[in-house]
């Protein structure tokens, strides 16, 4: 009893259409997000998260445009990443029905934008999406560093001390992408996903590389995460938002069911 | 047709509100800070995120207290999120802010250390918990113990008179997820947000006489 744990399938999108091929058997035009975002919200999806990868300044428009549709379609929270660099993308955001948005690269590069946003905006809205890959050699104590640009920068900034600094500047949740594991299906980096959610007062989403249902318990009950964000296992029909969720719930972790 | 003010006074989305309402009612929706809109609506939304002094300012600079206070007495009236705190005589919230006093209590901050058998809870309290309900017309078709969507870092003590209290939700602490009195309804969580529980509920809104 209590507070759910929640699932967040994530659509990345380009001009409009979401990428990575999306495959729902019963949907005819699958490259439509406003489509794939009341699928998953059938499915029983906590919230939706739509990370804009479009890069020309025209393709925002276009993306403005989808969050309205999918805005008046679905009555969960939607959080909006990608280019959110200056508070009027924020508000723009919010003004066509996003509940959050997510800062990532802007955070880094301006941190006090961070403070900015969540002054003015509330810090409920102000995600901070950060990527980390392991840095430690083997049987060193483990560290961590933030990575920009999909993971070919170091910044030299240690990952934790980041996420505790973020929280301080007002951040409402981390989104943390661990990057070893990103795309190689091998589950979230646990360490650094406990290392993080045990040092920040703020809830923590869990990131990249899930391959099965049991990552996703994994990264509540082993990395104390508050929330599992996935993309491919969900488009590519593997399994439904609903199947993750009993999955997880049979492992006694709180679900919305 | 009936008419729902949704008062606008700068904070937040208030076009979740309106779409939510347009999807579940045939009511005319109207977005507004104008108060002879607002004074000629059937029913009146207070809703409200982001920090409790700068919405206090708003809602003084644009009139919205006397609006509401006018409205509040003689229709259905609901209050969501900061909408429902702002309806308390005060808040914690940055070092103490009057709010506009048509229940009595204060809002109060969850602290840095808030804790369920021993374990640490995260603050903003983020995501869907469950409410125990009370006798209520908005809560018809809503199971007791449904989820619904929160997101709040301070929260209405449920210490307050025990006629006001409409539901419950435990979080460290037991907290009013929903406050009550002759015509008003204010709930913590967002319904707009809350799927088929929260539809449902502004569904019943957009029906209700503003009788218990």
């Amino acid at each position: 009893m209590g507070l759910a744990k929640r699932i967040i399938p994530c659509l990345d999108v380009e001009n409009g259409r979401v990428v990575k091929g999306v495959q729902f058997v019963d949907i005819r035009d699958a490259g439509d997000p406003v489509q794939v975002a009341k699928k998953y919200d059938e499915q029983g999806a906590d919230e939706i998260t739509f990370l804009d990868i479009t890069a020309s300044h025209e393709g925002r428009d276009t993306t403005i445009h989808t969050v309205e549709k999918i805005a008046a379609n679905v009555f969960i929270p939607l959080t909006v990443g990608g280019g959110i660099r200056k508070v009027e993308d924020i508000r723009n955001m919010l003004n066509a029905g996003a509940d959050k948005v997510s800062i990532n690269t802007a955070a880094v590069f301006n941190p006090e934008f961070v403070r900015e946003a969540a002054e003015k905006f509330g810090s409920q809205c102000i995600v901070v999406a950060i990527d980390a890959k392991k840095v430690s050699a083997e049987g060193e104590e483990p560290r961590w560093e933030i990575f920009t640009h999909g993971g070919r920068k170091p910044t030299g900034l240690d990952a934790v001390e980041w996420s505790k600094k973020m929280a301080e500047y007002g951040a409402g949740e981390i989104l943390l992408t661990s990057m070893d594991q990103d795309g190689v299906k091998s589950g979230y980096d646990l360490g650094v996903t406990r290392a993080i959610a045990d040092a920040v007062p703020i809830p923590v989403i869990a990131s990249g590389g899930v391959g099965n249902l049991q990552h996703l318990a994994d990264g509540v009950t082993e990395g104390g995460a508050d929330a599992v964000l996935a993309a491919s296992i969900f488009h590519f029909g593997e399994y439904t938002v609903q199947e993750a969720k009993k999955h997880m719930s049979d492992q006694g972790i709180e679900m919305r069911l | 047709m009936s008419s729902i003010a949704i008062i606008d006074y700068g904070m937040g989305n208030l076009h979740s509100v309106a779409s939510a309402f347009e999807h579940v009612c045939g009511s005319s929706i109207q977005v507004t800070s104008d108060p002879s809109v607002i004074e000629s609506a059937d029913r009146v939304v207070l809703p409200g995120v982001g920090a409790m002094r700068d919405c206090m300012a708003e809602i003084k600079r644009l009139g919205v207290d006397e609006i509401v206070s006018k409205v509040s007495k003689d229709r259905p009236f609901l209050g969501i999120c900061v909408g429902m705190q702002a309806l308390m005589q005060s808040s914690e919230e940055n070092s103490g802010v009057d709010c506009l006093g048509l229940f009595d209590g204060q809002v109060k901050f969850f602290g840095d250390d808030l804790r369920e058998n021993g374990q640490r809870l995260k603050v903003p309290h983020m995501g869907w918990n469950q409410v125990e309900q009370r006798d209520h017309p908005l809560w018809h078709g809503i199971d007791n113990q449904s989820r619904f969507y929160f997101v709040h870092s301070y929260y209405v003590p449920t210490s307050i008179d025990q006629n006001l209290v409409a539901g419950t939700t435990r979080y460290g602490v037991d907290l009013s997820a929903a406050i009550m009195r002759n015509n008003v309804f204010a709930t913590q969580f967002h319904p707009e947000k809350s799927q088929h529980a929260g539809l449902q509920l502004l569904k019943n809104f957009s029906e209700w006489n503003g009788q218990l």
